[in-house]
């Protein structure tokens, strides 16, 4: 292969450039990047940039040398718009004649219909997205409202919590997190919120958002209106994969990919949270939305492009963590089958659980016990 | 020098974190000792929580590995060296060589 275009210069599609050039590609790499930013790291955003003990400049992923090292072409600020074979058409008009494909376009937060229009309305998924809520906060909204009880939308209420603001957080979900991580589980870590004031309303959906420019409530399914000059809708993640229509690449919430991460196209590969790559581990497709996974995913995924054809499975057990009043969770494998207590106390909110299926453990939570949890996820 | 632990509190295996100016670990592997900054130079995470195999330990957090001798990453996302210290033993108890005072670089 002579040339090479990354779509998508986030964790994913920097690691796979460095996999590129790491794994002995020394043809073109280019890199196409929606946001004007060099390759920042996102989990702060929602934590210490929220709070201001870090600063855009604290996220780069890579130094101003690592990124010289990797002698690619940055096409930043340019979106892909259409995938025909391996050529890229940018909205620049310009195209690349590519032998190779990585699409690492990730995901846009999901927003409320008709809520469009309203300020003091905000998502939270890129660096432009964080310096907006800040700024917004630092303004002193009386009232926040954080919609979807996630580990966004939790990470967002702890942050304004530890700022001093009034916080709700509303999750139409009975039990937040039950679908990651048990009911009971979910209860315990959601269970946070409650302990530090911060009033939290489950089982309830949004009807819809109060005001006519500016936001100054949201009204609940049940009828119930709460005051907020300020809401944050955390209600999850669309992957970026409309451009890819006509690419003949095959889309289903996500770029469907094999347990490689290749494509339909063995040209095309695709990595992070865009890619709905067939899980070992589960014996289903899955979008993993992690840290982690693209950080993972794309020495597999490289390997598997420059070998033109799929060689190397991506198979680690998924990992994620959240920090969130003063608490750090952090969760590996999947939270299926039994859950129990191995560790510590939920009521004293640090302990290790354990999901086993039959005699084997597939699944570790732990709250404030990292070497425990190290132990066992090594275990996995 | 700071004083860490008894010997027969560190195992081979294990690591303990050290009340100092800046946090300190001291880890016992490979029949041998070593004392390195416990605070991850990615992100903020204690070393001494960590997986230790071999010369090496693994972030609890995010998987980045140094090198338990020099202090020096092996893999991302860890980008910047940790500090390491001698770490002596007198009559069954482990010091690190370390000031016990931040001096005026920190």
């Amino acid at each position: 292969m002579r040339t090479i275009a990354v779509v998508g210069t986030s964790l994913a599609g920097l690691r796979s450039a460095q996999e590129l050039r790491q794994q002995g590609f020394d043809g073109k790499l280019v890199l196409v990047g929606e946001e004007p930013h060099q390759p920042y790291d996102r989990p702060p955003l929602s934590k210490d940039f929220l709070l201001g003990k870090l600063d855009a400049d604290d996220l780069a992923l890579a130094s101003a040398e690592d990124l010289a090292g990797l002698d690619a072409e940055w096409r930043l600020g340019t979106r892909a718009e259409r995938l025909s074979g391996t050529t890229l058409t940018l909205s620049d008009e310009t195209e690349i004649a590519a032998d190779g494909v990585v699409v690492a376009t990730g995901g846009t937060a999901k927003t409320l219909a008709g809520s469009g229009h309203l300020a003091g309305v905000h998502t939270l998924r890129t660096l432009d997205d964080a310096v907006a809520l800040r700024r917004a906060l630092a303004a002193g909204p009386s009232g926040v409202v954080v919609i979807g009880a996630g580990f966004i939308g939790a990470e967002v209420a702890s942050a304004c919590w530890a700022l001093g603001h009034e916080v709700t957080v509303v999750e139409a979900a009975p039990v937040p997190l039950a679908g990651v991580l048990g009911a009971p589980l979910g209860a315990v870590c959601a269970g946070l919120h409650g302990h530090h004031g911060v009033r939290m309303l489950t089982g309830v959906g949004v009807a819809g958002l109060l005001g006519t420019s500016a936001v100054t409530g949201v009204r609940l399914a049940d009828g119930t209106e709460i005051p907020a000059e300020l809401v944050v809708v955390g209600v999850g993640v669309r992957p970026n994969t409309a451009w890819l229509t006509g690419s003949g690449i095959a889309v289903d919430d996500g770029v469907l990919a094999d347990s490689g991460c290749v494509t339909r196209n063995p040209r095309v590969i695709a990595v992070g949270d865009v890619v709905r790559y067939q899980c070992p581990r589960r014996g289903r497709r899955v979008r993993a939305e992690h840290w982690t996974a693209a950080t993972e995913q794309p020495a597999v995924a490289v390997r598997n492009l420059l070998a033109g054809s799929t060689v190397a499975n991506y198979e680690r057990p998924g990992y994620f963590w959240s920090d969130q009043y003063g608490r750090r969770i952090q969760f590996a494998g999947v939270g299926t089958g039994e859950a129990r207590i191995v560790e510590g106390d939920p009521g004293e909110r640090k302990f290790v659980a354990t999901y086993t299926e039959g005699e084997r453990v597939v699944g570790v939570l732990a709250m404030d016990s990292p070497k425990s949890f190290t132990r066992l996820r090594r275990a996995l | 020098m700071i004083r860490a632990c008894p010997v027969a509190d560190l195992p081979d295996g294990e690591a303990i974190r050290v009340v100092a100016p800046v946090p300190i670990s001291v880890f016992h592997t490979e029949g041998a000792y070593f004392a390195m900054d416990d605070t991850c130079s990615h992100q903020d995470a204690s070393l001494a929580d960590g997986w230790v195999e071999g010369c090496f330990v693994e972030c609890p957090l995010h998987a980045a590995r140094f090198d338990l001798r020099t202090g020096v990453p092996t893999c991302l996302p860890a980008k910047n060296p940790l500090r390491t210290y001698p770490v002596v033993e007198l009559d069954g108890v482990l010091y690190v060589d370390a000031p016990q005072q931040l001096d005026a670089t920190g």
